[in-house]
């Protein structure tokens, strides 16, 4: 008797699951014309589109724009973005407004079934109507490509999308973004930008192990596919503080002339998306991040910081014979030279690089393997030596920079890092 | 070996179109397809100097530098440094009679080039610290500070006779 009741208690606790999970799927529609939409609206979705830089993940390298088939590494397994031309077979062509609002404001796909979390709807629940309907405009305004969608290797039970429902009532928090009156227009309008379309915090914030941000570790920077998101609260590791005028510049071309160049996923956030929006947005963005980052208290250091860099521009003398020495100055000097008078990283100081005082050395590595430009960027900045320098060059290399270059203790387990990092080498055909 | 795609670059002024695997060092290409071979291959791996060329206004060594990479990019080799041969660093080169084998030297120039670009009076320590990784196994180092030297000097007064 006892087990029957047992039996049916977790019957019910099941079926109550499933029900609470479920959701109805959204009516498909004939796709719409392109011309149904006003041009004015698709140029606002096209600028949001950029903003969000949705074509980072919703396009593979080569491939058709939109045609989504990127892996995004969850930590549960690959998570492969879709399709979001709109073909209406493999895209999302039948979707109405109703059924892609509800994708970007509560992750539920039009058939009913749940979006997992990869796809940061989390954010874009922040956003307008209007916004979102200047979305759904752009995209159904794309040219439509015929791309199947491919099978995420997300393991059980955590593929079952059911389950999804219950993430979301554990970390969602459903709802447009609200106006903070005690902060200016400009302050408002950059948080509006940072915490939705630009989703900033998807990769700048930690997650915990259920693969959700964290939300008392906003912006304190995580790792990101092989590279470090730096965090971009007051534990930026940056030694000149990152004021309004650097992360606009920064925003705007790349460029910040005391901390370096955009670099890794950030170079396509920089010259293929954000390069699409109007200044005040940048500055926006600027000015909602400065005032995160805690850079007027820090300015006063700036100066200090500087002349500290620029003492540590030179080859410690007597140390010429290290090899990490020989290395830099063959292999690196002839570009990071910095006169004393004016250290810049973007042609020279390492003594102002993040990616040399960071915690953990993955952005370093990366910058050494791969260097700096690319798809998007204006002109490669820096050739990568992969293929030019060993392991062990690339380790003795980054203990020496470390070393003379910041006041930071050396990073543990240096050269398994390195080793993690190595692309492999192409099978000879 | 990668899948072949096409490449387009200025080549010294002229446009440049390649069709190889995209990982092909530039140096190839200026080697072998455009048959520019005033740059040299020395050790292949940019730790000698000697293959390098101007990407747009910054010195790159050609033999790490994927022609992939410099798609749409203004490429500028020795070749392409002054129409005549007569760039202030080329006839400062010959006044102080700087190389001796030679192997090294438009990668010298051509780092030089760029090195005065960014610094118009270069001290000492600007050119021992930028030309660094420009080897030179005959020793001409004391001669190519002096021609550096020279040709900023020259550009210099050019730059104000402007």
């Amino acid at each position: 008797m006892i087990k029957r009741i047992l039996i049916g208690v977790v019957v019910v606790l099941l079926v109550g699951c499933v029900g609470l999970s479920w959701r109805p799927a959204v009516a498909p529609i004939p796709p719409p014309a392109a011309d149904s939409f006003p041009a004015p609206l698709v140029a606002v979705g096209a600028q949001l589109a950029a903003a969000g830089n949705c074509a980072g993940c919703h396009t593979v390298a080569g491939g058709p724009v939109y045609g989504g088939g990127l892996g995004l590494e969850t930590g549960f397994g690959l998570a492969y973005s879709t399709n979001i031309s709109p073909d209406p077979q493999t895209g999302i062509g039948n979707w109405s407004e109703a059924a892609f609002s509800r994708a970007m404001r509560e992750g539920v796909a039009r058939d009913g079934s749940h979006l997992l979390p990869a796809f940061p709807y989390t954010h874009f629940t922040k956003l307008t109507d209007g916004d979102v309907k200047a979305l759904y405009a752009f995209f159904m305004t794309r040219p439509a490509v015929v791309v199947p969608d491919r099978v995420n290797t997300i393991k059980f039970p955590f593929n079952v999308r059911a389950l999804q429902a219950g993430w979301k009532l554990l970390f969602f928090d459903r709802g447009i973004y609200q106006n903070v009156t005690a902060k200016s227009e400009a302050w408002n309008r950059g948080a509006y930008l940072a915490e939705g379309i630009t989703h900033c915090a998807a990769c700048h914030t930690p997650r915990n192990r259920y693969g959700a941000e964290r939300g008392n570790a906003a912006y304190a920077g995580a790792p990101f596919d092989g590279w470090l998101a730096p965090a971009l609260n007051a534990a930026n590791p940056a030694p000149m503080p990152w004021t309004q005028r650097d992360l606009y510049d920064y925003l705007r071309t790349g460029e910040s002339e005391a901390h370096g160049v955009a670099a890794g996923a950030m170079a396509s956030v920089v010259h293929s998306g954000l390069a699409k929006l109007p200044d005040a947005d940048l500055q926006a963005l600027a000015t909602y991040f400065a005032d995160g980052n805690g850079s007027a208290a820090r300015a006063p250091t700036a100066n200090s910081a500087l002349a500290l860099a620029s003492s540590r521009r030179l080859v410690d003398a007597g140390r010429e014979t290290e090899p990490g020495a020989n290395l830099y100055l063959a292999a690196c000097a002839s570009c990071h030279y910095t006169p004393a008078a004016k250290p810049s990283t973007v042609q020279g100081s390492l003594a102002l690089s993040t990616a040399l005082t960071a915690d953990e050395p993955s952005n370093f590595i990366q910058t050494v393997m791969h260097g700096v430009g690319g798809a998007g960027t204006p002109g490669p900045y820096m050739p990568g030596f992969a293929a030019a320098l060993t392991d062990t060059d690339i380790t003795l290399l980054a203990t020496y920079l470390r070393r003379t270059r910041t006041d930071q203790p050396a990073w543990a387990n240096l050269n398994a890092a390195v080793a993690a990092r190595r692309p492999p080498i192409a099978p000879t055909p | 070996m990668t899948t072949p795609s096409t490449t387009t670059f200025q080549l010294n002024g002229k446009p440049l179109s390649v069709t190889t695997s995209p990982d092909t060092p530039l140096l190839w290409v200026i080697r072998d397809v455009a048959m520019l071979t005033g740059t040299k291959f020395g050790c292949g791996i940019g730790l000698c100097g000697a293959c390098t060329v101007h990407l747009g206004r910054r010195a790159v060594r050609s033999c790490i530098t994927p022609v992939s990479a410099v798609a749409g990019a203004q490429v500028t080799t020795i070749e392409g440094l002054s129409a005549d041969g007569q760039h202030p660093l080329q006839k400062a080169w010959v006044q102080t009679q700087a190389p001796q084998c030679g192997y090294c030297q438009s990668g010298q120039i051509m780092q030089a080039a760029a090195l005065i670009r960014r610094f118009p009076n270069p001290s000492d320590e600007d050119i021992d610290s930028v030309m660094n990784g420009n080897l030179c196994r005959c020793m001409a180092y004391v001669r190519i500070r002096q021609a550096i030297k020279i040709a900023a000097v020259e550009m210099q007064g050019a730059a104000s006779h402007a």
